[in-house]
């Protein structure tokens, strides 16, 4: 570490001096065409603003949910600055694109944490990617916030610098479904999941669930995320299989549950999915309407439901959502916001957490996370706009409500709102006990 | 799933996969036996093809049948156009050289990705098929009446992917007529077997290599344009084409007409048949055991090229 704190500063110094140069010859106009000088600049005040790695899967199967993510943290910075910015000072996202791909999710964290010498990083959606960064910010002591839904950060398998305050985990959910499921649906089930660690936990986690409710799962059928062609798997789902129990990711959602429909025909079983399955797909699409009166878990409603609350509302006006849950500019831009949500929501975690800790560089960045292991309860409100939340700072994971909704005239409508409690589970790790 | 509608399901399948893999795997094999050039870039006319029709279908709106029907010549049309384009832009400014075409189609491959990543964007987009009537299939069983019907859960077609399986044969048999009946086959078939010979009874080799650059990537467009009402246009679709027709150019013999059609239908059979009973990883790893296979026993291919 020593020689790169060298090299860099000694580059600032070079930089610094170019730029006074710049402005000698009364150029303010020519630095700001460089953004990297006047970045810099203004890191040396103290008003400089606070700065948020964001890792994004602009590109790669993870698109859809990265344009979204991408949407909601603009929308959640611009209100934060609005609100005066994170102790005094203003909060910018910079923004890095990982492919939506392991390999480079750790180069990313790297360049965030080095080159563009962010504050935190955050923002990484797929399981795959987490695991293959989480390291990397741990061996540069940088906070990691990420908005994943796995439960590699609550298993104790990633580290101290990892943490998930917006969102609950795979294992949290689907203990909350597993009683709906077994009550109104069926009890022999057949998993379709994505061949990943994300789907492993489904998986796992699922079977566990379903049995404790004296259910069975008959076949457990996994599927790549990159696949586009789906029949072929579903003919190996058993004869007497009562619920299709689905989660699936990738560019090819849509035709996995066209295929799914055109498979079963007007005899299919009863269906259970995990929205995951049409983040960013209309329900209206032509070939799903065989999915009306089946029923999915939604992380936060897509479609506006009666008696939102205000912040609900709130929410959906500062990230541009129509009533149907698409973009406000294009309805058939149809939003991610079962997980979106979860942006907004890590956003502001952040920002209490620096205000706790009285942040003001990469110094305070152990103290963040002490702070961050403090916060208990996270009211529902304007910050916590998908519901109340308890955060548990031994695990690094948050705990929070979960909606399962029912398909009824190509709109998702809430039926059922799971308590906090359905999701708990014993803890598996103390992070806190490891050295910061 | 009982054993004799999952083979059906499994055959059926195969059809759709073996049908589109045939026409993809024919522009590469087309274009190495007439120009000698082996295209890196080919599973990106496939994509371009998908999101052509994606472009044109939307575009125009309206009934699917006749949006389709658009794509499914316009796509084609423009994709050989920009395939021959690029081989008047830079395969012939390197020679047509063996290694440096492999560099330079390396190169389109990128190029064409990311301008599609720029323009089109990284989402998966669906393209309406002009019909989609499911097709419930019965099976037999011995009941104590003797022989009687019933329809098994899951055994079923649509009728668009009827329509992929039949179109196959269909341009197969309209590229063999001009392979074999026309004056610009005749011109073709002369420039494949001695292209130097060729241009000494005034042939122009150049412009027939870009029109055969064209017409194979064209080929790609047209099977992508067949399957993207199944599946959907996405940036990155190009690779398993790619792969595909590769193993299957490998296994008939480069240049081989005749066995390039053979290998696709056994891969895409194969594919199809081996992804249902097992695994779709399982299918790839017996294709790619096969190549080696053909590598080892017949260099040249099932039908190819006999080297000295």
């Amino acid at each position: 570490m020593a020689p790169r704190k060298i090299l860099s500063a000694s580059a600032g110094t070079t930089r610094r001096s170019m730029l006074k140069g710049i402005a000698a010859i009364g150029a303010s106009t020519a630095a700001t065409g460089f953004p990297g000088f006047t970045r810099f600049a203004r890191a040396a005040g103290s008003d400089a603003p606070i700065r948020i790695g964001f890792q994004v899967h602009r590109t790669g199967i993870g698109a859809t949910y990265g344009r979204w993510y991408e949407r909601v943290t603009n929308a959640a910075a611009r209100v934060i600055n609005e609100m005066g910015g994170i102790n005094g000072r203003p909060v910018e996202i910079v923004a890095e694109d990982d492919g939506t791909d392991p390999k480079r999710g750790a180069e990313v964290v790297g360049k965030l944490a080095n080159q563009h010498r962010c504050d935190v990083a955050y923002g990484t959606l797929f399981s795959h990617v987490v695991i293959g960064s989480a390291p990397r910010a741990g061996e540069l002591k940088i906070p990691y916030f990420v908005v994943s839904e796995g439960h590699h950060v609550a298993s104790g398998m990633l580290n101290r610098y990892t943490l998930q305050p917006g969102i609950t985990d795979v294992k949290s959910q689907v203990m909350a479904m597993a009683p709906f499921v077994a009550a109104n649906l069926g009890r022999k089930v057949t998993m379709i999941f994505p061949d990943f660690a994300f789907g492993h936990n489904h998986r796992d986690f699922f079977s566990e669930a379903i049995a404790a409710q004296g259910g069975e799962v008959l076949a457990r059928i996994a599927i790549p995320p990159t696949e586009t062609s789906f029949t072929r798997y579903f003919a190996k789902i058993p004869r007497d299989t009562e619920v299709i129990y689905h989660v699936m990711v990738g560019p090819s959602v849509l035709t996995f549950v066209k295929e799914m429909g055109e498979f079963f025909g007007p005899s299919a079983p009863a269906i259970f999915g995990f929205i995951d399955s049409l983040e960013g797909v209309d329900l209206a699409s032509p070939g799903l309407e065989f999915l009306e009166g089946s029923h999915f878990w939604e992380g936060m409603p897509r479609y506006e439901q009666p008696g939102d609350p205000d912040y609900v509302k709130f929410y959906r006006e500062q990230v541009g959502l129509d009533a149907n849950g698409a973009s406000v500019d294009d309805p058939d831009d149809i939003s991610a916001n079962a997980h979106m949500f979860a942006c907004w929501e890590t956003l502001f975690t952040i920002k209490n957490g620096m205000e706790r800790a009285g942040y003001r560089g990469p110094e305070d960045r152990a103290a963040l996370i002490e702070a961050v292991e403090d916060i208990d309860i996270m009211p529902a409100g304007r910050e916590h706009p998908q519901g109340p939340k308890v955060f548990n700072g031994l695990t690094h994971q948050a705990f929070g409500v979960q909606y399962i909704s029912q398909v009824r005239n190509s709109r998702l409508e809430v039926q059922h709102v799971t308590a906090i409690k359905d999701g708990f589970y014993p803890d598996e790790v103390d992070y806190t006990k490891q050295p910061l | 799933m009982e054993f004799g509608p999952h083979l059906m399901l499994a055959v059926l399948e195969g059809l759709v996969q073996a049908s589109v893999l045939t026409l993809t795997a024919l522009g590469l094999s087309l274009v190495f036996g007439v120009m000698r050039v082996v295209n890196v870039a080919h599973g990106e006319f496939f994509m371009l093809g998908a999101v052509l029709a994606w472009w044109i279908t939307s575009l125009l709106g309206g009934g699917a049948g006749l949006a389709f029907a658009a794509a499914l010549v316009g796509a084609p049309l423009m994709v050989g156009a920009i395939a021959a384009l690029a081989d008047w832009l830079v395969l012939r400014r390197v020679a047509y050289d063996p290694e440096r075409t492999i560099v330079a189609t390396i190169g389109l491959l990128y190029i064409f990705q990311q301008i599609t990543l720029m323009t089109f964007g990284p989402d998966a987009r669906p393209v309406p098929p002009p019909f989609n009537t499911r097709l419930a299939l019965p099976w037999f069983e011995w009941g104590e009446g003797g022989i009687a019907l019933y329809w098994p859960w899951g055994l079923s077609i649509t009728s668009y992917k009827l329509f992929v399986i039949a179109a196959a044969p269909v341009v197969l048999v309209a590229l063999w007529l001009v392979m074999t009946r026309t004056r610009l086959g005749l011109v073709l078939r002369a420039t494949r077997i001695d292209s130097e010979t060729a241009r000494a009874f005034a042939i122009p080799v150049e412009q027939v290599y870009a029109l055969v650059f064209g017409i194979g990537a064209a080929l790609a467009a047209l099977g992508a344009v067949l399957v993207v009402p199944i599946r959907q246009a996405h940036y990155l679709m190009g690779a398993d084409p790619l792969l595909l027709s590769f193993i299957v150019v490998i296994i008939g013999g480069l240049g081989s007409l005749r066995g390039t059609v053979l290998a696709a239908v056994l891969i895409g059979m194969s594919d199809g048949i081996i992804s249902v009973f097992f695994t779709p990883t399982l299918a790839k790893i017996f294709a790619t055991l096969v190549v080696a296979m053909v590598l080892v026993a017949r260099p040249g291919g099932l039908f190819g090229e006999r080297r000295t």
